[in-house]
């Protein structure tokens, strides 16, 4: 029993980053459909940004900080150079862009920074568990901060004009445009702050599964399962489907498949949810008029 | 005229032209004649062309014909290669035997997987098969398969000899028999794509709804695509076991998929023949990279797929075609281009088939 609630908690932790990437993905497939398959190494380039700040002597908050901030000007710079004159292309067109854009900052990567394994620091303190040993203080601040980012997230987009704006640009860019929004740019903004979540994703996942170019791509593929389990165009769902997607991914490690299938199980939660409930929990179910 | 057509292009109609099938001859007489001269090193390079070759005219009947796009071909590769290593391994099977085995088993995973992703439009299938494409090799390692697959070890086959006394050395009878091969599928291929159902395929990429209204049923002839798709790929596979002799599963990685994917935008995406170039490219281009440095495949796909995607959607395929009008515009200044007549022409299948209703 007491293995079952360390491994729920520990799910919990894994969860609250996979939501923040499921997060980000269904942001830019709100507004753009189109699924960014860079989504994960472009957290892991935030991540190396960030360890060599902090190697460079920054302070950890002050380097967490800038290389969120360097993470959002990035995201600006991809929809400016590559996404916008992709807009209205075919889709694989966008897939081969975007799985591009993957292998560039892939090798990049490697190439400055190595393809040796890093540890990566945490601003949390040792490993010493806390809460009666069930969870380690790193997971408990990780937690803790991606739950106040999506916080914050939330009043922003529901409580601010600037988050309405858009909202309605990706919801209807025409009729947003006719009312005097400027679409190019909210889209712009929208792909800043998802490679903001990301970053913070990225910095935050670090001290656990350690630092290399290919950090991210097991939890790419957890969190486009949890985007498609709460619904690939609804925020709050894919955060729901990535806590979940969390929880269940150590339960199914822990008790049925054990660690070698892990990736595997993200596979098959995608076929089941494609099989069972294609929208999602929370999605819309898509109507086309014909 | 439409001969003036060229090569590449084709007829709208999609009857074979003599200038068509005297390029096919000439370059089948070319394969044949390299067995002869090339060094075993280069024969094995281009036994493996032939098969990479195939896997991305899987992918183009996939994604060019019929507009679905798949980022996990490396894994029906992979089912190819160990199906036909797992016969040969284990079961002894000859290996010319174990082709028609690695054709099925990819077919049908590559239906089971697709199937739930089909019925729905959009990228699900993108989604689908990048997660099955990263989960392959853990697949492969899993210990329960062990004795079958070899697990992390992988398994080794016999090299194939040469067989009823011929004076060909092995390597040469293993790259013409590649070769014999990979000219059945591509002939496959090309019949299906210019067949009644190659059409449906293309109006389903084109317009769905349209095509969904002339009573095509879109989930099941993207599933049977994707089958054949999974297929042609599953072949290719089968034929690298062959060549290489060896399978193991971290050379099944997600990087291979991705090579599958960047080859069929190079060769262009939409072009039978375009899938040789595929080939080419993904032979020869990483070993060139590899001597540079461990980032320069990864840099080199990257910049090259972004490069395509902007300046030459079409790929090699596509620019040939394109500078061929244009040389063929030069010949003839003031002929009306064959691809711009409008409707089918007077004796053309449509028009035929339209005659018979």
């Amino acid at each position: 029993m007491i293995g079952l609630a360390h491994q729920v908690i520990s799910g919990i932790a894994n969860g609250s980053i996979y939501a923040s990437v499921a997060l980000a993905l269904v942001m830019i497939y709100q507004s753009t459909h189109h699924l960014n398959f860079a989504q994960g190494e472009m957290a892991t380039l935030s991540t190396y940004i960030c360890l060599t700040l902090i190697n460079a002597g920054f302070p950890y908050w002050g380097a967490f900080a800038a290389a969120v901030a360097v993470s959002f000007v990035m995201g600006l710079l991809t929809e400016r150079i590559l996404m916008r004159p992709m807009l209205n292309a075919p889709p694989l067109s966008a897939v081969g862009v975007f799985i591009g854009l993957l292998l560039l900052i892939n090798a990049f990567d490697g190439w400055v920074w190595d393809y040796v394994i890093k540890p990566f620091p945490s601003p949390f303190g040792g490993s010493n568990a806390v809460l009666g040993g069930f969870i380690s203080p790193h997971e408990l601040g990780e937690t803790a901060v991606t739950l106040v980012m999506l916080v914050a997230i939330y009043l922003f987009f529901r409580h601010t004009t600037l988050g309405l704006a858009m909202r309605a640009a990706a919801y209807n860019p025409v009729s947003s445009r006719l009312c005097g929004v400027r679409v190019n740019r909210m889209l712009g903004l929208g792909w800043g702050l998802a490679a903001a979540i990301g970053g913070i994703a990225g910095i935050m996942v670090a001290p656990i599964v350690f630092l290399d170019p290919n950090m991210m791509g097991g939890i790419l593929l957890y969190a486009f399962a949890g985007a498609l389990l709460g619904g690939i165009d609804n925020a709050l769902g894919a955060v729901i489907g990535g806590f979940t997607v969390g929880v269940v991914e150590n339960l199914f490690g822990a008790y049925v498949v054990g660690t070698e299938l892990k990736l595997t199980v993200a596979l098959i939660i995608i076929v089941a949810v494609l099989l069972v409930k294609p929208a999602g929990l929370l999605g819309r179910t898509v109507q086309s008029r014909v | 005229m439409r001969g003036d057509d060229t090569f590449f292009a084709g007829t709208d109609d999609g009857r074979v032209t003599p200038r068509q099938v005297a390029g096919i001859a000439a370059g089948m007489v070319v394969m044949v004649g390299l067995a002869f001269v090339a060094s075993p090193y280069h024969l094995f390079q281009l036994t493996m062309l032939v098969a990479y070759a195939c896997a991305v005219l899987g992918l183009t009947i996939l994604t060019g014909i019929n507009g679905q796009i798949s980022l996990g071909h490396g894994a029906f590769f992979a089912i190819g290669s160990y199906t036909s290593a797992i016969l040969m391994a284990n079961y002894d099977w000859p290996y010319w035997t174990t082709i028609p085995p690695a054709a099925v088993a990819s077919a049908l995973i590559g239906f089971l997987i697709g199937f739930p992703a089909l019925r729905l439009g959009g990228l699900y299938l993108a989604l689908t098969t990048f997660s099955l494409a990263v989960a392959v090799p853990q697949i492969l390692k899993v210990n329960a398969l062990e004795g079958l697959t070899g697990g992390v070890q992988g398994l080794t086959t016999d090299k194939p000899d040469t067989p009823f006394g011929l004076p060909l050395s092995s390597d040469q009878w293993i790259y013409l028999f590649t070769l014999a091969v990979g000219a059945v599928v591509f002939l496959l291929g090309w019949n299906l794509a210019r067949s009644r159902t190659g059409r449906a395929m293309m109006a389903v990429r084109d317009h769905p709804v349209a095509a969904e209204a002339m009573g095509i049923n879109l989930a099941v002839l993207k599933t049977r695509t994707f089958a054949v798709s999974a297929m042609f790929t599953g072949v290719a596979g089968a034929l690298s076991t062959i060549a290489v002799q060896f399978v193991a599963p971290d050379s099944f990685n997600f990087l291979l998929s991705i090579t599958i994917f960047v080859g069929l935008v190079v060769g262009g995406v939409d072009s039978i023949i375009g899938a040789l170039f595929g080939g080419a490219f993904i032979e020869l281009v990483p070993n060139i990279a590899n001597d540079i440095s461990k980032a320069a495949p990864g840099a080199i796909y990257g910049l090259i797929l972004i490069g395509f995607m902007f300046l030459m959607p079409r790929g090699v395929a596509g620019a040939l075609t394109s500078f061929g009008r244009w040389i063929a515009g030069w010949r003839h200044p003031l002929a009306t281009p064959a691809a711009v007549t409008v409707g089918p022409a007077p004796d053309s299948a449509a028009a035929r088939s339209a005659q018979r209703q």
